[in-house]
């Protein structure tokens, strides 16, 4: 990475594993597990998220010596909902069957913890261009929990990836389902996705003892 | 009747933990007692008694299309709905504020153990989602909006509470290592998700269970019914 330095580059790259915001931090799990159900919702969360929080850090840095400490809560608020609210318009405007979708969960972006989190934790102490790469770094771990749970849903629950049907047709019998396959229907429902996480957190703090809590 | 009915329909069969996920940053962090999981709970009623009401009456009377009519023949066509975000936002964080004032002058030892956490009931993705609810599943009066407030809220105190005594027992459990703490909480909660959606079919027949399978489904449908016409049509050229 010629462009970054050491450390700027460990901003992106430690949210990715060993400091994830969802499996370490325990930030941002509602919007995680309530739109999983398919590859494609999770993707384009994981973008609007992303837009978000790099937006966000940048301007609630920029403004980190004039805020006072008493309001920050409502100006960050504030922040987040204006931001949230120009995603909103975006989908709406693009992309309206996936905004149907995703329906109430754009708007819980606000009240989602990690951009919060990070703006208490590092924006609020940190120079514009270091808080983008924070945001960027951890809107992309983010990001992967959410490609991940959403991949394994969607090809174990409908067959399909993206709406392609990657294991064959269910109809006609082809693919693994000639060989007597069935979808786990069970996989598209909400309590599954946090079985999928709990599984996840098993694998990660398995790999890296160092996470194991007591 | 309507009231009773959407009553335990929010409690049980659209809990906010269990079927929509919505409040789980607070909910997996405040659970590991249960003094402070009930008094977080209670605070979480409390709030949400107070502001889907609130943002219902915003909602109507500012926010919808046409809502600003009682204003006068020329504001009948506004449309403000794109402003509900950044108003219900405002008008939780400030109710927010006000428990917070009135907890630390009225019960101090409360108000300590809470501690960091009750400005976080800002961020609760609950409070945020019910009024969120309440307004694309249109509810449509302020009674109805007052008793979906209380008992989403109630919703969630029974969720947080059940946790809670789950993990101070589970201390005792010879849990793997790796799954310790969070991992294992989340596996408790999605089997007590399972169990929850057992109420499913309680009031309305399954109805609501249906939408979200169909929901889900929808994706492929379109594909299945030209298959479904593909099939047919070489069993008749079969046939022929």
């Amino acid at each position: 990475m010629g462009l970054l330095s050491k450390k700027d580059s460990k901003l992106i790259l430690d949210p990715l594993t060993d400091n994830n915001p969802i499996t370490i931090q325990v930030l941002g799990i509602c919007s995680a597990l309530a739109i999983t159900a398919q590859l494609k919702a999770s993707i384009v969360m994981a973008l609007s998220v992303m837009a978000v929080l790099a937006v966000g850090n940048v301007v609630i840095s920029l403004m980190r010596n004039i805020i006072p400490s008493k309001i920050r809560i409502i100006t960050q608020l504030v922040v987040v909902a204006a931001l949230v609210i120009i995603v909103d318009q975006i989908l709406k405007a693009f992309s309206y069957e996936l905004s149907k979708t995703l329906s109430v969960f754009v708007g819980l972006i606000i009240t989602n913890c990690i951009i919060m989190g990070r703006f208490e934790a590092f924006a609020l102490a940190n120079g514009p261009w270091k808080s983008f790469l924070d945001g960027i770094g951890n809107a992309a771990g983010y990001g992967l929990i959410l490609v991940i749970v959403g991949f394994f849903r969607e090809l174990l629950g409908s067959g399909t990836l993206l709406g392609f049907k990657v294991l064959g047709d269910p109809i006609e019998k082809t693919g693994l389902y000639a060989l007597g396959y069935e979808n786990n229907g069970f996989m598209l429902l909400s309590p599954m996705a946090l079985i999928v996480l709990g599984i996840i957190i098993w694998i990660q703090r398995s790999r890296n003892k160092a996470l194991i809590e007591d | 009747m309507e009231h009773i009915e959407l009553f335990f329909k929010s409690i049980f069969i659209d809990n906010m933990v269990f079927a929509t996920f919505l409040g789980m940053c607070s909910y997996l962090a405040v659970s590991k007692k249960v003094a402070t999981a009930v008094g977080l709970g209670a605070a979480v009623i409390f709030v949400m008694l107070i502001t889907v009401p609130l943002n219902w009456l915003l909602d109507h009377y500012l926010l919808q299309p046409g809502a600003l009519a009682w204003l006068g023949e020329g504001y009948a066509d506004y449309d403000l709905s794109f402003l509900s975000f950044i108003m219900f936002i405002a008008t939780i964080a400030t109710m927010v504020q006000l428990v917070e004032i009135v907890v630390e002058k009225f019960s101090p030892s409360l108000y300590n153990s809470l501690g960091i956490f009750l400005p976080l009931i800002a961020v609760n993705c609950a409070i945020l989602g019910g009024s969120l609810f309440m307004q694309s599943r249109e509810i449509p009066t302020l009674g109805l909006a007052t008793v979906y407030g209380v008992s989403s809220g109630i919703g969630w105190f029974l969720a947080i509470l059940a946790i809670a005594a789950i993990r101070e027992k589970i201390r005792y459990s010879n849990v793997p290592p790796a799954l310790r703490g969070l991992g294992i909480t989340f596996i408790i909660t999605g089997l007590m998700a399972i169990g929850f959606m057992s109420f499913g079919g309680m009031l309305t027949g399954g109805d609501e269970a249906k939408k979200e399978t169909t929901k889900t489904v929808k994706v492929e449908e379109p594909s299945t019914d030209t298959d479904k016409a593909k099939k047919e049509l070489a069993n008749n050229t079969e046939n022929n």
